[in-house]
């Protein structure tokens, strides 16, 4: 059914109401407009909504440059818009996303006495089917937080060395430390000291600092090394034997060192691989593929680490790493369906979270700088957290605190306290 | 937007290829129209009568799925919303969230005063710019029209940066709306009970307006009863409930707006949504947990969906770290972030002015540069050509070596005997490693400085100039 109307049926027809863009209108030389198959009549019109009118327009502005003396056929002022005697009615809704079909995978870290191991709990990551906190599916587990204990004194920002003053010559009681005080979930055990280029410890004497950690908490740990790609295997492989069934995070296989020996150590002594690559979807995509492929890591033993870059520093690139990787898991990719893992500490690299002002005459005061490290080690978690990160190693007993606040809360686990946000607006702040 | 291959949109370009554009064909700049790097209007012949409705035409389809709404004028003025991907990968976020903080009428004149300098004045720099804040939010606190009117007078007379008139009163908005009629404000807000004489404010005045609900059924009446009225600059608030299960639903409310708008297309609610992260202190009273727990609030909504959002803490703890989250969600990631390689002159070097190299990765170039020219360091600053990689990133990848380095001043002509009375180059602490081969391949002497530039001026105090051999 066409129906053809002249312009000057128009401004009756469509009344106040708007349309933007209708599919079918064809306007011809004489200015009729074709409605196609749209049958326009009131109703048909109001049910189109408020596009309307837009449309109504839209063809009179078309008119109007072919030269159609329109506003003479409509009279000269524009209908006045309509005032409405009550709100139109309207239920919101909408959908999930589709393509989420596929979990990431659930990885458990520690091992209490019935699985071999001597933790008094564990931790799973992972499971998700959704981006963090979204609604289309709840999140299976909450993010957890491992906190840094180093082997040997290092240097740190000041206001997180403050901290630490009291254990920084004892592991075991910087561990006891984090977890009793702090709220630690884990704890990550740096075995710095290997570094050829620092203490040269031996793989045996840093696996000694390994046991007093595992004796003096009973939550699970990450053993991380040196970062120094030749010595790093060998001190991981002592440690992974010394931790024999404890389910550690090994801390990390990477490609460019010898990832097939820490594989190897975590599949025989039962351990999980952290697989740590550089800011690199593709590189991530291959070494995960290595070590299922090539050195037979089961999945629910790997956990990736894609690289975290400080607020300022490139967590544009480390954000949207880790989104991509997320989304591309989620949507079936099964070489980047793992629970991720972030150096949040990273943030303290930031000039912003440590100098004491800025160096440049241009910019704002600063502040003072024992509030600005602990957030923008906050931040750069939080921001992380949205991508899809699971779990983040960190530093600042507040930046723990405050994360753990705001991230179980997005997952759901946090009552609200009743507040009347209608009022903010005349609030006394 | 509703085109999405240069092919569709060349159908209505006037396909004559006059490069005017500054492309050489008209398909180039359809490209160019899909990933929005230039407007319409950019395309001169288009804007010629003949070509009118295929310009209408194509403005239409172009329009990207969450309106474009534009607060305030002249330079300051903002636009907010314009987006149309859900990930930043997918193309790139536009329109930065803008950043209101609030003011209200029953502060006295002095602290009004300080607290509006304050906001226009805050600048933070990075890669090459100015990070700074977008508007001013007036409050009505006395619940008094006229003082209201008179603070809003104050604060436009004080900044030029946009204001956001904020009260629930229809009487007091527009007695507000009186005194800066020609200022473009925005209004907050219509609810369900005031929507109407809102709306009649918003048409008369012709400004933007927020409607408020918590209940998205409702925000979405509010917003098709409005459009109905002809009011197209509409900004979504479903309310900001600063914590527990009740954040939760909030941050659900967002995905959930931003999802049917653009992944689904859902014109009526098509609109950019505002933020209150202000509304942590309505839950806690102290100052420094209040802003920690305002910029998280801030950052999960910068992150998620927030356009524009109504913060409160002016503490730079609080905002240094909001205009860096909102700078890295909203970076273009198509675009390369490199300077131009070359050896530039920092302040007025002479002969014995320091050589500095660096890459040409914006964000070391710019710290360094900064950092330099901030401190009155007069020196020449060397852009080694890194494929825009930072220092330690390139000499672990292999950009930046001692013959790029030497590649570098040959190209720009720069000799050092000519130019320097010391043949010195400094090099950064994090390139310290190629310190033996820079000395070989350019013959100069080498010295290493501290790993972060800012610590350059303490630096130089104890080792420049260079002790004489
Ligand atoms: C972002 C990043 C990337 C990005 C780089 C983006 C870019 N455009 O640069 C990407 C993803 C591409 C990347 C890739 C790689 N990266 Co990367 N990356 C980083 C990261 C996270 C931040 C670096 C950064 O941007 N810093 C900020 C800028 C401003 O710092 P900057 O350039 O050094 O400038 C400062 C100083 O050098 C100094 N300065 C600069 N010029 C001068 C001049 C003088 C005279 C002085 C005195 C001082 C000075 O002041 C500046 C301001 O503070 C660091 C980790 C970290 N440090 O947080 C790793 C890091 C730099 N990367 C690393 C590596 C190994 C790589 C890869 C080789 C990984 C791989 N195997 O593929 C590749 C190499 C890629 C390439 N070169 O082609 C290592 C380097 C290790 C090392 N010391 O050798 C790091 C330290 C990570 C790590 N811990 O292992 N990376
Ligand atoms: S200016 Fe317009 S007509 Fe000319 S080439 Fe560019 S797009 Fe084509």
């Amino acid at each position: 059914m066409t129906k053809k109307i002249k312009l000057s049926e128009l401004g009756n027809l469509f009344g106040g109401l708007d349309v933007q863009a209708l599919e079918g209108v064809k306007i011809e030389g004489d200015v009729e407009i074709d409605l196609g198959q749209m049958g326009m009549n009131p109703q048909m019109a109001y049910a189109l909504g408020h596009e309307t009118a837009q449309l109504a327009l839209h063809l009179m502005n078309i008119s109007r440059i072919l030269g159609y003396p329109v506003d003479q056929m409509l009279g000269a002022s524009p209908a006045k818009p309509a005032r409405l005697t009550k709100l139109i009615e309207s239920k919101f809704s909408v959908g999930k996303i589709e393509e989420w079909k596929t979990p990431i995978q659930e990885v458990v870290l520690g091992a209490t006495s019935s699985d071999g191991g001597t933790r008094k709990s564990t931790i799973t990551l992972g499971g998700e089917t959704a981006l963090p906190y979204y609604f289309d599916s709840p999140m299976p587990h909450r993010n957890h937080i491992t906190m840094d204990v180093f082997d040997m004194p290092i240097n740190m920002a000041k206001a997180v060395k403050s901290n630490y003053e009291d254990v920084i010559n004892s592991p075991a009681e910087w561990a006891k430390k984090v977890v009793r005080d702090f709220g630690a979930d884990m704890v990550t055990i740096h075995l710095i000291s290997t570094d050829p280029n620092i203490k040269d410890t031996s793989p045996a004497e840093a696996a000694k600092t390994v046991e007093e950690v595992l004796q003096a908490v009973d939550v699970p740990i990450v053993i991380g090394g040196s970062g120094n790609p030749e010595k790093d295997p060998a001190v991981l492989e002592k440690a992974a034997e010394v931790a024999e069934g404890e389910r550690c995070l090994l801390a990390s296989a990477s490609l460019n060192l010898d990832y097939a020996r820490i594989a190897e150590a975590a599949k025989k002594y039962n351990h999980v691989v952290l697989s740590w690559t550089q800011l690199e979807i593709n590189a991530q995509k291959e070494l995960n593929r290595k070590l299922m492929k090539q050195c037979n890591v089961a999945r629910e033993n790997i956990l990736m680490d894609p690289t975290t870059a400080a607020l300022g520093y490139g967590l544009d690139y480390a954000y949207t790493n880790m989104e991509r990787m997320r989304l591309a898991g989620l949507s079936g990719d099964a070489e980047l369906n793992f629970p991720m893992s972030s150096g949040t500490t990273n943030a303290w690299g930031a000039r912003e979270a440590w100098m004491v002002s800025s160096p440049l005459k241009e910019d704002s005061d600063w502040g003072p700088r024992e509030y600005r490290g602990p957030i923008w080690e906050i931040i750069t978690g939080l921001t992380l957290s949205l991508a899809g990160n699971d779990l983040f190693m960190m530093m600042h007993p507040t930046a723990v605190q405050v994360l753990k606040e705001i991230t179980q809360t997005l997952y759901g686990g946090k009552e609200s306290e009743p507040v009347n946000i209608d009022n903010w607006v005349g609030a006394v702040l | 937007m509703k085109l999405n291959s240069p092919l569709q949109v060349y159908k209505y370009l006037p396909q004559i290829n006059c490069a005017e554009c500054g492309d050489a064909t008209c398909m180039a700049f359809a490209a160019h129209l899909i990933d929005r790097s230039k407007k319409l209007d950019d395309c001169p012949p288009i804007l010629k009568d003949e070509y009118k409705k295929k310009y209408l035409e194509l403005q239409a389809l172009l329009a990207p799925e969450i309106r474009e709404i534009t607060i305030g004028t002249g330079e300051h003025a903002k636009r907010i919303g314009g987006d149309d991907v859900l990930y930043r990968h997918q193309l790139t976020f536009f329109d930065p969230t803008a950043f209101a903080y609030d003011v209200w009428d029953t502060m006295p004149e002095a602290e009004f005063l300080e607290r509006i300098n304050r906001i226009a004045n805050f600048r933070k720099f990075y890669v090459g710019k100015f990070l700074k804040v977008d508007m001013v939010a007036v409050r009505c606190v006395s619940g008094d029209p006229l003082k209201f009117a008179g603070a809003v007078k104050k604060a436009s007379e004080t900044t030029k940066l946009p204001l956001i008139l904020c009260s629930f009163d229809p009487a007091a908005l527009k007695s507000a709306l009186e005194v800066v009629r020609d200022k473009n404000p925005l209004l907050y807000a219509a609810t369900e009970k005031n929507w109407g004489e809102v709306a009649e404010l918003a048409l008369n005045y012709k400004v933007p307006v927020v409607l408020f609900s918590p209940d998205l059924d409702k925000l979405k009446s509010l917003a098709l009863s409005f459009r109905e009225m002809g009011i197209k600059d509409l900004v979504l608030d479903p309310g900001t409930y600063p914590q527990g299960k009740k954040l939760k639903e909030t941050f659900e409310k967002f995905i959930m707006l931003r999802r049917a708008g653009i992944k689904e297309g859902q014109k009526d609610i098509a609109y950019p949504i505002m933020a209150v992260p202000l509304n942590a202190w309505l839950v806690y009273k102290d100052a420094v947990t209040a802003s920690y727990w305002e910029t998280v609030l801030s950052s999960v909504f910068t992150v998620r969906y927030g356009d524009i959002m109504i913060l409160h803490s002016l503490e730079p703890y609080a905002m240094l770290p909001e205009v860096h989250i909102r700078d890295t969600i909203y970076t273009d990631p198509r675009t390369p972030v490199k300077v131009a390689p070359g050896v530039n002159e920092v302040g007025s070097p002479t002969k014995d002015s320091p050589v500095i190299v660096t890459t040409n990765f914006a964000l070391t170039y710019y710290t360094v540069e900064s950092d330099l020219s901030s401190n009155k360091i007069n020196c020449y600053l060397a852009a080694v050509d890194t494929d825009g990689i930072g220092v330690e990133a390139a000499v672990a990848g292999g950009q930046l070596t001692a013959a790029k380095i030497n590649d570098t001043f040959q190209k720009a002509n720069f000799d050092f005997k000519d130019k320097t009375s010391h043949g010195t180059l400094i090099l950064p602490g994090l390139a310290a490693r190629l310190q033996g081969d820079v000395e070989d391949v350019t013959g100069l002497r080498v010295m290493i400085g501290p790993p972060d530039s800012g610590r350059i001026p303490g630096w130089m105090e104890k080792s420049w100039p260079p002790k004489p051999k």
